[in-house]
């Protein structure tokens, strides 16, 4: 589905990945695990095109997207939560819904769609997305994500700094998305229980390399763990 | 009385001039954050759009209604190809944006001068604008009313489109948050290039208000274009309601002032009241941190 090879990228004059393959299987998912400044968000990031590589190459579905832009990849069934529960502050939880759906044949049903998934989002529909609780910005993020009806999402660590209520249903979405069907998943996740049993196939990254990689499963668990703690 | 009502609309009539020429600013420079020195040629673009219609279309009336539109999308189209010529590159490098700019407005200027001619020419008003209508001892010039009607409409038009349409969703999100805005599937950068569209052809609307009330000049946009970014940076950056606010008061400010002494001593006067108002609010009346735009 996604093929990240020899990707080699940085902020400026710093580079963070030193030569990165990653494979999204089809309908699969495929999580990265690392510590923090391994180079999980910028993997990330150069997957979705937000910062240009400056060795390597980027196939979806065997198309070279390496030199796209961001929104080109939308367009070609890509989307991306970031980290942090973005969102636009000073619009509602409806226009940053229907921004995405704008133009779009099908936006009346992939909103719906979306918002089934996240029954709460329906009750805050005219709050602005400044005024939502993180873990409640966290499922817009991740309706918007799906209102484009992609084939392949990226997940920057979509339970991080959420209130623990709140992270049992987020972890349960996106395993729920991840069995439907049609959607592959590259997941970036710090913690190795909810990673592994999501993980078709899991790559532990350190300082920008990968340095383990292997079949997902709760069965790796313990040599993934093994891995991060060195 | 009648007198505190006369300069209160002439103070209004003022501030609608104003708020004309500063709300397509209130894009490009409030919401873009982009220095356009060329802005004010864009007013002159507007303008010098209504006396070439006039010398074909004899109705000062009707060639004034086709001027609207017409300076709209010629100011509009000259700003979107400044953008795409040259400000997209320098999006990261404001000083480089102010002197580009500033050099393009420059050669504008001079361009106006070789087609047509340095003097400052004139259009003629049409019939119904010259006269005057009095109500209760105040007196209001009917191009002041027109101007001020114009001057709601074009606010009153870019708040709808901004808050209502899916182009208005989309310069929201982009000035909110473009990385995120672009992946979400927004092209940022057409984004970027239809907001410098709308906001150049406000300008040259505001240049067809300005022939109802004074000559059309090669420099006439740079006597208007410090007013202008003065009314944005007081009402607060990409601050649409700030920005009225703003004009209108400058503006009976500049006329109480103009009647207790003169027209120099006002203008240094409502500067004085400016700098001074920066040091108390330097944000501004408006900022996009609490509220946000329209």
């Amino acid at each position: 589905m996604l093929e990240l090879t020899d990707l080699r990228a940085g902020y400026d004059r710093t580079p963070v990945l030193h030569g990165v393959t990653v494979s999204v299987p089809k309908d699969g998912v495929a999580t990265v695990l690392g510590h923090n400044g391994a180079g999980k968000s910028t993997l990330l990031r150069t997957a979705m095109g937000l910062i240009r590589p400056k060795g390597g190459t980027i196939l979806l579905d065997g198309e070279d997207i390496t030199r796209l832009a961001p929104h080109q990849r939308v367009a070609r069934g890509m989307a991306y939560v970031p980290q942090g529960q973005q969102s636009f502050p000073h619009l509602t939880t409806a226009e940053n819904l229907q921004l995405v759906a704008d133009g779009r044949a099908d936006g009346k049903e992939a909103t719906a769609e979306a918002l089934d998934l996240f029954p709460v989002l329906r009750e805050l529909s005219g709050r602005r997305a400044g005024l939502l609780s993180g873990g409640q910005r966290q499922q817009l993020a991740i309706a918007r994500a799906l209102v484009t009806r992609p084939r392949l999402l990226l997940l920057d660590e979509p339970t991080e700094g959420i209130q623990p209520s709140v992270v049992a249903e987020i972890e349960e979405t996106v395993l729920e998305l991840a069995r439907r069907g049609g959607l592959s998943v590259l997941l970036v996740e710090q913690h190795v229980g909810f990673a592994m049993r999501a993980a078709d196939r899991y790559y532990v990254l350190e300082a920008g390399r990968v340095t383990s990689s292997g079949e997902g499963g709760t069965g790796s668990e313990q040599t993934v763990r093994a891995a991060l703690s060195v | 009385m009648t007198v505190v009502l006369n300069q209160s609309f002439t103070g209004i009539s003022i501030g609608a001039v104003l708020l004309l020429i500063a709300l397509g600013l209130t894009l490009t420079f409030g919401q873009m954050g982009v220095i356009n020195m060329a802005h004010g040629e864009f007013i002159m673009a507007g303008a010098y759009t209504t006396y070439v219609l006039q010398k074909s279309i004899s109705s000062a009336g009707l060639s004034l209604l086709v001027a609207l539109p017409l300076a709209f999308l010629v100011a509009g189209a000259m700003g979107a190809l400044l953008e795409w010529l040259l400000i997209r590159r320098l999006y990261t490098r404001p000083l480089d944006t102010l002197l580009v700019t500033w050099g393009v407005s420059l050669m504008l200027q001079q361009l106006a001068r070789d087609v047509f001619g340095a003097p400052n020419v004139q259009t003629a008003a049409p019939d119904l604008l010259t006269g005057n209508i009095s109500a209760g001892g105040v007196t209001f010039a009917n191009n002041r009313l027109f101007i001020l009607g114009l001057a709601l409409l074009c606010v009153l038009g870019l708040t709808l489109v901004l808050r209502f349409t899916p182009l208005g969703r989309r310069i929201r999100a982009v000035v909110q948050n473009r990385d995120l805005a672009e992946v979400s599937g927004i092209a940022t950068g057409r984004v970027d290039r239809v907001t410098f569209f709308i906001g150049s052809g406000l300008a040259g609307v505001a240049g067809v208000a300005l022939t109802l009330v004074g000559p059309i000049g090669p420099t006439m946009g740079t006597n208007y274009i410090v007013d202008a970014f003065l009314v944005v940076v007081v009402g607060g950056i990409g601050q649409l309601r700030g920005a009225v606010i703003t004009a209108f008061a400058l503006g009976v400010l500049q006329s109480v002032l103009e009647y207790s002494t003169t027209v120099s001593v006002a203008k240094v006067g409502v500067l004085v009241a400016i700098v001074a108002f920066l040091q108390w609010r330097p944000q501004g009346l408006y900022t996009l941190r609490t509220r946000s735009l329209a």
